[in-house]
């Protein structure tokens, strides 16, 4: 007998007390049964609070900063010059670029553009200074952005290795409360990524420290003036 | 062999002595005494904020008890469907019903790659089947790239708790051990290195960063897996497990078979919860979600990836129907953190991977009630209550905790490696029972306690204030309560109740 097999009985036999009158599993294929809803209690909020569209960007920001991300704020037209500054005061001379960044958002950088490529080494990309990213949502409740890995986002490594990550959320489009909301809008079969500040450890005497092995600085940039694919998804905000 | 292995074959041999004598040079050491005190009490207050923030804390442990509960009820359903769904998305599934097998399957695999060295994320399972060990032995090198665990690692020391594995070693310990280790295993650490825990982290930094970057075969746990989905959840703060999950070409992940959630909306629960419950934040620094492998055009992360579901005494748990609630645990640690048991005694007395009022609760029933140790376990805890209480998916440890030791003194029948047996009662407890069997022959014989309750009142002036014997000790402080003049039944039929003047 294979252990799967052996295991799948086991498992059987010692639930021989409570498999009847008992609510059905979720089906095999996608879509669920109605009975899982009804058998779990989800009587918690969808989100914590009730804030208008400005105050949930607020405390987005202020929870970013409150685990030690770097937040600033601009418009679309300053986003450029902001990248431009924020790179030259690190004194990054190259920079990782995702393949769909948006071109015009680099137009001011000086440093050497780096391609996300499947062909680098870890050793390569950790050569370079710094990565400009989008992302797909970004959670207030938590302070928390997520990647996806999308074409303005690019393969996890490059958030990773680089020292420096200086992430563009778009205001309030990409912004939700909570995280309730922030799973109902990305998609499990991409390979995701929560960042809630930079790099920390809590190990030593449980003690919180800031930078370990991930990206130990962490830029976000709230650029307002929503783009138009987001327009749709910002009255998802405005409850 | 009988008994199901968790964890730490290869330092010290697996026979741990009984808590009691464990705990007792735990508490005779007032640097591990003040090194727990002070981290279980920095936390305990911020975890109780973090919460706090939440207004729907209780409707969110309910909700996450229920996911769990009712996976379990089903989970031959939803593992033959994860099955399906991580192989769909380009992932291989092994079986392993214990911790040898688990082992071999990924010896196998790593050796398969022809590569001889692996990175790790922190994971409570690969710790419990002892798979460092294993590996070695099979010439493979697994460095552990959390930092607690590094430090674990490198002070060839034990974990003592599931979150923060050092919890036990200060700074200073740290540092010492860093100066003193890292040169044999790597990079060593920085001259003039100090004991700030910035320069400690930057130290581990260094060190490891050449080993993820030149690693081909990483090695996790997961948190939480998608049974609709295939997705795996990996919690973390440092990025070291963003490191071994994406920038190696091998992903080998050995996950509990009760760490299914059935769907991907489920993760809102506990991605609410974990956090706040284990490092008391809103939300940790770093989770990743995968899903199988992504296609050659997309080429993010592992190319290869090898999912190892893990029995190791799991089904035996479940086969336990006050003690299967056990497997709901999603190792937060906010039990051991909030323990008074656990903060004076510390995790190494609880021998085994999983420490505090959780491991005393787990550790017997995956491995059984044989051993000194286990059958010592469900009495390392006062009954307070405190582990339940900060439970986020509302384990009630106690209540296990009483029905482990009824099963540690009067045996029965409990399920091992997937067979019913029916254990003895425990030796040692001889007194006791005679006792117990003395009451309830004198309870159900009315005639006989009659007789016996006036006998002791008439003698009431010969009683001793203190116990002989074994008994002494108790009454070095304490008088033996005084036996009433008359039984109360006596008292009772006199004066109707009262009702009557006399007295």
């Amino acid at each position: 007998m294979s252990s799967r097999d052996a295991i799948l009985g086991r498992v059987r036999r010692a639930l021989a007390d409570v498999r009847q009158d008992d609510t059905p599993p979720v089906p095999e294929r996608p879509g669920r049964y109605p009975q899982y809803d009804e058998a779990i209690d989800r009587s918690y909020l969808r989100e914590h609070g009730d804030r208008s569209v400005k105050e949930t960007v607020d405390l987005l920001a202020e929870n970013l900063a409150d685990y030690r991300a770097l937040v600033h704020r601009c418009t679309e037209e300053e986003l450029p010059e902001v990248l431009m500054r924020l790179l030259t005061e690190r004194g990054s001379t190259s920079v990782l670029v995702p393949p769909e960044l948006p071109p015009s958002w680099l137009k001011a950088v000086d440093a050497t553009r780096v391609h996300d490529r499947a062909e680098s080494t870890p050793h390569e990309l950790d050569r370079v200074d710094s990565v400009v990213t989008g992302c797909a949502v970004a959670i207030a409740e938590t302070g928390t952005i997520v990647l996806d890995g999308s074409p303005d986002q690019g393969r996890r490594r490059i958030t990773l290795v680089p020292d420096h990550h200086i992430c563009v959320v778009r205001v309030p489009g990409q912004v939700v409360s909570s995280v309730p909301q922030g799973l109902e809008r990305l998609d499990a079969a991409r390979p995701l990524t929560w960042i809630s500040g930079p790099s920390a450890t809590s190990d030593i005497e449980l003690d919180r420290v800031e930078g370990v092995h991930g990206p130990r600085t962490l830029e976000v940039v709230l650029v307002s003036g929503t783009p138009p694919e987001a327009e749709v998804t910002s009255q998802h905000l405005a409850v | 062999m009988s008994e199901t292995f968790v964890g730490m074959p290869a330092f010290p041999p697996p026979a741990f002595p009984a808590f009691p004598k464990a705990a007792r040079e735990a508490v005779n050491n007032p640097t591990l005494r003040g090194n727990l005190r002070h981290a279980t009490h920095t936390i305990r207050a911020k975890r109780a904020r973090a919460v706090a923030e939440v207004s729907d804390w209780a409707a969110l442990r309910e909700a996450g008890k229920q996911i769990k509960d009712h996976t379990l009820r089903h989970l031959d359903r939803y593992l033959v469907q994860l099955e399906e769904s991580v192989t769909r998305a380009g992932g291989t599934v092994h079986w392993a019903a214990d911790a040898d097998e688990a082992n071999r399957i990924v010896a196998d695999l790593v050796k398969a790659t022809g590569e001889r060295e692996v990175v790790k994320v922190k994971s409570m399972a690969t710790q419990e089947i002892g798979l460092n060990e294993a590996l070695e032995a099979e010439g493979i090198h697994a460095y552990e790239t959390d930092l607690a665990e590094l430090i674990v690692q490198l002070g060839k020391d034990r974990p003592s708790h599931i979150l923060v594995p050092a919890i036990h070693r200060n700074r200073g310990e740290i540092r010492d051990i860093f100066a003193r280790e890292m040169s044999a295993w790597g990079r060593p650490a920085p001259e003039g290195l100090t004991d700030t825990p910035a320069e400690l982290a930057e130290a581990a930094r260094l060190h490891l960063r050449e080993k993820f970057l030149r690693a081909k075969v990483g090695i996790s746990g997961a948190n939480f897996m998608v049974a609709e989905t295939g997705t795996l959840v990996v919690v973390e703060s440092e990025g070291n497990g963003r490191m071994c999950l994406t920038l190696p070409e091998t992903l080998i992940s050995v996950v509990g078979i009760e760490k299914i959630v059935p769907t991907w909306q489920d993760l809102e629960v506990f991605l609410q919860t974990l956090p706040r419950s284990s490092t008391a934040e809103r939300m940790n620094p770093y989770t990743s979600m995968w899903t199988g492998t992504t296609d050659a055009e997309t080429a993010d992360g592992p190319r290869t990836f090898h999912l190892v579901l893990l029995d190791n005494g799991r089904t035996d748990t479940l086969a336990d129907e006050v003690g299967r609630q056990a497997l709901r645990c999603i190792r937060c640690s906010a039990c051991l953190n909030v323990c008074p048991v656990f903060e004076r005694a510390g995790g190494h007395a609880y021998g085994s991977v999983y420490p505090g009022p959780i491991g005393a609760i787990l550790s017997p029933q995956l491995r059984g009630t044989a051993s000194e140790i286990d059958a010592s376990l469900p009495y390392a805890s006062s009954l307070c209550g405190a582990c339940y209480e900060v439970c986020p998916v509302a384990i009630d440890i106690p209540e296990v905790l009483v029905h482990l030791r009824e099963r540690v003194t009067q045996g029965g029948q409990v399920t091992q490696r997937g067979n019913k047996v029916v254990l003895k009662p425990a030796k040692g407890h001889a007194a006791e029972r005679a006792a117990m069997r003395a009451a309830r022959w004198a309870l159900s014989r009315p005639g006989a306690l009659r007789t016996g309750q006036r006998l002791a009142s008439r003698t009431r002036r010969l009683h001793p204030r203190a116990l002989p014997g074994p008994g002494k000790a108790w009454t070095g402080s304490r008088d033996l309560p005084a036996v009433p003049a008359e039984p109360f039944r006596d008292w009772w039929q006199r004066t109707h109740g009262g009702k009557d003047s006399g007295k």
